[in-house]
C-alpha cells in the first residue's frame, strides 16, 4: 500500500503546499483539466473547476458548511486520545509530525465533527481533514468516531460520516488497525437504531479507511472523480504487471461495479442527503396534498412493488412504521433491531 | 525454503551432528558422546539466539516455509474436518479455506488462510493472499457457525488481503469491512490465532474475535515493515527500522493490550517443532473455549465490542 508517496504527497502538495508557487496565489491551475482558475471564483463553486467540473479538495470546515442547512453547525470536540502511544520514529518523530499538523491546522487529529440539520433532519457529519497527515485513521480519529455515533444515538440524529483519507496511520502501528473493527462498531451501533448511516466517500477513500466503516453505509454516495480502492494503483500495476485504466478505481468505476449507491456533484450533497434523511426518518407526513396515489398508479399490474399501498400487504414495515415522527427513535420499541446477527 | 541467516551456525552444527550420526554404527562410542555434546550446544545457541531476536528476526521467523500453516493446523487438530467452498457468488477462494470440523470432541466451523508449501501449492493458494470471494465466503461460513450455534476458530496467516485488479473490481474493501461486521455481530464464540504473519486489514477481517491469541515468533502488523520503511524511510531498506518502528511483535502486541495471550514455541521457532507448536495452540483454543462454554450470545457480542472499544484508551 503505497498510497502516501504515489498519491498522498502531491496530494497534500496540491492542497497545502505549492499554490505559492502561483503568483500572489490569486490563480491555480486545474489538476485535471489546467484551465486557470481564479481564486474567488474557485471558492464560491465550492473548490470544483468552472471549467471542467473537477472535484478538488476542500477544506473540512468548508466540507461541513456545505452539507449542512444554511452552513450552520455546531462542532463538536474529539475526545482526548493518549499521545503517540508507540514513541515511534522514522526520518522524523510522530510527536514532532503531529505537533506541525496540530499547528497547521488548528485542530488536534483529522477528524472534524459537526452536529445540525440537513434537509431539516437531525445529522451529525464526522469529516476527515486530509491535509492533517493525509487523514491517516489512528486512535484519535477512531475515536472521533465513536464520539460521533454517541453523539447521533443521543440525538436521535443521522450520521454521515466523510472520509478523505490514505488509510491507517502507521505511526500508531496495530493500534491504528484495531481501528478498523472499532470504527465499524461505533456506525454499528447507529444502525441498531435504526437511524441512517451514510458514507459520502471523497478523493481519496483507501486502505484500513476504505476497508472498515466506509464500506458499512446504509448509503454510500460518492463525490465525482474520488479514488476509492483497498490497494493502492502503484501495488497493484506491480503485482498484475498491467497498466490499469485510467478510471480504474474512481467513483465512476465503483458506480459501475456496484459498489457505490450514486455519485452526486458536491453542489448538490445538501439536497441528496437531505432528501435521502427525509426518506428514511420522516417515514409518513400528513397534509401533503402529494400523499395520494398519482393517477393511474392504480392500475399498475399485479406485478408492481407498490407494497406500501393499503390493503397490498398486511402487515408490512410500512405499516409498523406509519406516524413516526421525525424526532423520535426511529424504530418502535416493539421492535427488533434491523441487523441481528451478523 | 530459505535458511535463517542468524540461525546459520545452529544449521552448521546441526549439519555436523547429521554427519555424525551416519557414520556412528561402524565408530566407537565416543561419537555418541560428541553427538550429545554438540546437540546440547545447539540447544544452547538456540535458546540464546531466540530469546533475544530482533523484530526484522521476528519477521523472518514468522515468514518462514516449514513452520506449520493452516493446513497443518487442521490435519493435526481436528477430526471430520469438512472444507466447504464458495462464496456463493462468484467463486471458490483457495487462499482463505474453512469448512467444518470437529476440535475435541466439539463441533466448530474453522477458517484462515493457507500459504502453501512449496511452488505448487504457493500458487494454488495465492501465497495466502485472500480475494474478496474468500471473505465473502468467510461471512458466509460465520454465519453458519452463528446460526447452529458453534464456535469458530480463525488462524490468520497472510502477508495481506490480494492486491489485484480483479480484487478491486470486486470489491475488496467491502469484503473485509463486512467481513470484521461479522466477526462482531456473531453471537457465538470466536477465537483466532495468529499464526505466522498477520498483514494488516487482509488479516483482521478474520481476527476480530473474543479472544485473540499469537504464537511467540508471529507478528500482526497494520503493514508490512517493506511497505511502511518505503513509505517512511523512502526506502525497503530501512525495513529492519521500520520492524522495530512498528511495534508488531507477539510480546509488543501483548504488552499494547491488542492480544488476550502469547502461545510459546517450541525452541527454536515453530519450524523446528511443527507438533508441538501445533499442539500448543490447540491447547489455548481448547482452555478458551472451555472458559466461555456454556455463553450466552448477546453478551458475548457485548463483551467483544466492549473490548474492541477498550483498545488504545488510556
Ligand atoms: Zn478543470
Amino acid at each position: 500500500m503505497n498510497w502516501l508517496s504515489n498519491f498522498i504527497r502531491p496530494r497534500i502538495r496540491s492542497i497545502v503546499g505549492e499554490q505559492k508557487d502561483v503568483p500572489d496565489n490569486l490563480w491555480q491551475k486545474c489538476d485535471a483539466c489546467e484551465g486557470m482558475l481564479f481564486h474567488k471564483e474557485l471558492k464560491a463553486n465550492l473548490n470544483v473547476c468552472y471549467h471542467c467540473g473537477h472535484h478538488m479538495g476542500i477544506h473540512v470546515k468548508q466540507r461541513l458548511e456545505i452539507l449542512f442547512d444554511d452552513g450552520r453547525y455546531d462542532k463538536i470536540p474529539l475526545p482526548a486520545v493518549p499521545v503517540d502511544p508507540l514513541k515511534f520514529k522514522d526520518k522524523k518523530r510522530y510527536a514532532d509530525r503531529l505537533k506541525e499538523s496540530q499547528a497547521k491546522t488548528k485542530e488536534n487529529d483529522a477528524l472534524m465533527i459537526g452536529r445540525g440539520k440537513i434537509g431539516g433532519q437531525m445529522a451529525v457529519v464526522a469529516a476527515f481533514d486530509f491535509s492533517f497527515m493525509g487523514g491517516s485513521m489512528g486512535t484519535g480519529v477512531g475515536e472521533g468516531l465513536v464520539k460521533a455515533a454517541e453523539t447521533a444515538i443521543k440525538d436521535h440524529a443521522a450520521l454521515i460520516v466523510v472520509p478523505a483519507s490514505g488509510g491507517a496511520r502507521m505511526q500508531e502501528g496495530a493500534l491504528s488497525l484495531m481501528q478498523m473493527p472499532r470504527t465499524i462498531i461505533a456506525v454499528d451501533m447507529v444502525k441498531e437504531q435504526g437511524l441512517p448511516y451514510i458514507v459520502l466517500l471523497t478523493n481519496p477513500t483507501t486502505g484500513g479507511v476504505s476497508a472498515s466503516f466506509a464500506m458499512v453505509g446504509d448509503i454510500h454516495i460518492s463525490e465525482p472523480g474520488a479514488m476509492i480502492g483497498f490497494a493502492g494503483r502503484r501495488v497493484i500495476e506491480e503485482t498484475v504487471r498491467e497498466t490499469l485504466p485510467k478510471e480504474f478505481q474512481t467513483a465512476e468505476y465503483l458506480l459501475d461495479h456496484g459498489m457505490v449507491d450514486m455519485v452526486v456533484k458536491r453542489a448538490d450533497l445538501n439536497a441528496t442527503i437531505g432528501k435521502i434523511l427525509g426518506l428514511l426518518m420522516m417515514r409518513q407526513t400528513s397534509g401533503d396534498p402529494k400523499n395520494t396515489l398519482p393517477d393511474g398508479a392504480g392500475g399498475l399490474s399485479a406485478g408492481g412493488k407498490m407494497v406500501t399501498s393499503p390493503g397490498r400487504s398486511g402487515g408490512t414495515r410500512a405499516e409498523i412504521k406509519t406516524n413516526v415522527k421525525p424526532r423520535e427513535p426511529a424504530n418502535p420499541p416493539h421492535e427488533k433491531p434491523r441487523r441481528a446477527a451478523g | 525454503m530459505s535458511q535463517l541467516d542468524f540461525e546459520k551456525p545452529i544449521l552448521e552444527l546441526e549439519g555436523k551432528i547429521a554427519e555424525l550420526k551416519n557414520v556412528q554404527s561402524d565408530q566407537s562410542l565416543n561419537i555418541g558422546e560428541e553427538v550429545s555434546r554438540m546437540q546440547s550446544k545447539v540447544s544452547r545457541l538456540l535458546s540464546q539466539t531466540y530469546a533475544k531476536l530482533t523484530p526484522a528476526q521476528k519477521v523472518q521467523v514468522a515468514r518462514h516455509g516449514n513452520r506449520p500453516h493452516f493446513l497443518d493446523y487442521t490435519k493435526a487438530m481436528i477430526t471430520d474436518f469438512t472444507p466447504l467452498a464458495g462464496d456463493r457468488n462468484f467463486a471458490q477462494d483457495h487462499a482463505l479455506i474453512g469448512g467444518l470440523g470437529r476440535f475435541m470432541g466439539r463441533s466448530v466451523v474453522i477458517m484462515g488462510q493457507e500459504r502453501g508449501h512449496d511452488t505448487a501449492t504457493r500458487i494454488k493458494h495465492n501465497f495466502g493472499m485472500t480475494r474478496p470471494e474468500g471473505y465473502r465466503k468467510a461471512q458466509r461460513l460465520m454465519q453458519m457457525a452463528d446460526q447452529f450455534q458453534i464456535p469458530i476458530i480463525t488462524l490468520v496467516d497472510t502477508a495481506g488481503a490480494y492486491p489485484g485488479k480483479d480484487a478491486e473490481e470486486r470489491g475488496q474493501a467491502e469484503a473485509i469491512a463486512k467481513s470484521i461486521e461479522t466477526c462482531l455481530n456473531v453471537r457465538v464464540p470466536i477465537i483466532s490465532v495468529v499464526i505466522g504473519e498477520g498483514g494488516s486489514g487482509g488479516a483482521i477481517a478474520i481476527a476480530t474475535a473474543d479472544r485473540v491469541y499469537m504464537l511467540e515468533h508471529a507478528i500482526y502488523s497494520v503493514i508490512s515493515p517493506e511497505g511502511c520503511a518505503s513509505i517512511l524511510w523512502r526506502s525497503a531498506e530501512f525495513a529492519g527500522d521500520a520492524a522495530a518502528a512498528l511495534k508488531l511483535t507477539a510480546q509488543d502486541l501483548y504488552e499494547l493490550k491488542l492480544i488476550d495471550a502469547i502461545i510459546p514455541e517450541p525452541l527454536g521457532g515453530a519450524h523446528r517443532g511443527r507438533d508441538e507448536a501445533v499442539a500448543s495452540v490447540a491447547r489455548q483454543i481448547d482452555k478458551a473455549l472451555t472458559q466461555m462454554t456454556p455463553w450466552r450470545g448477546d453478551d458475548l457480542k457485548l463483551s467483544r465490542r466492549k473490548k474492541f472499544l477498550a483498545m488504545g484508551r488510556a
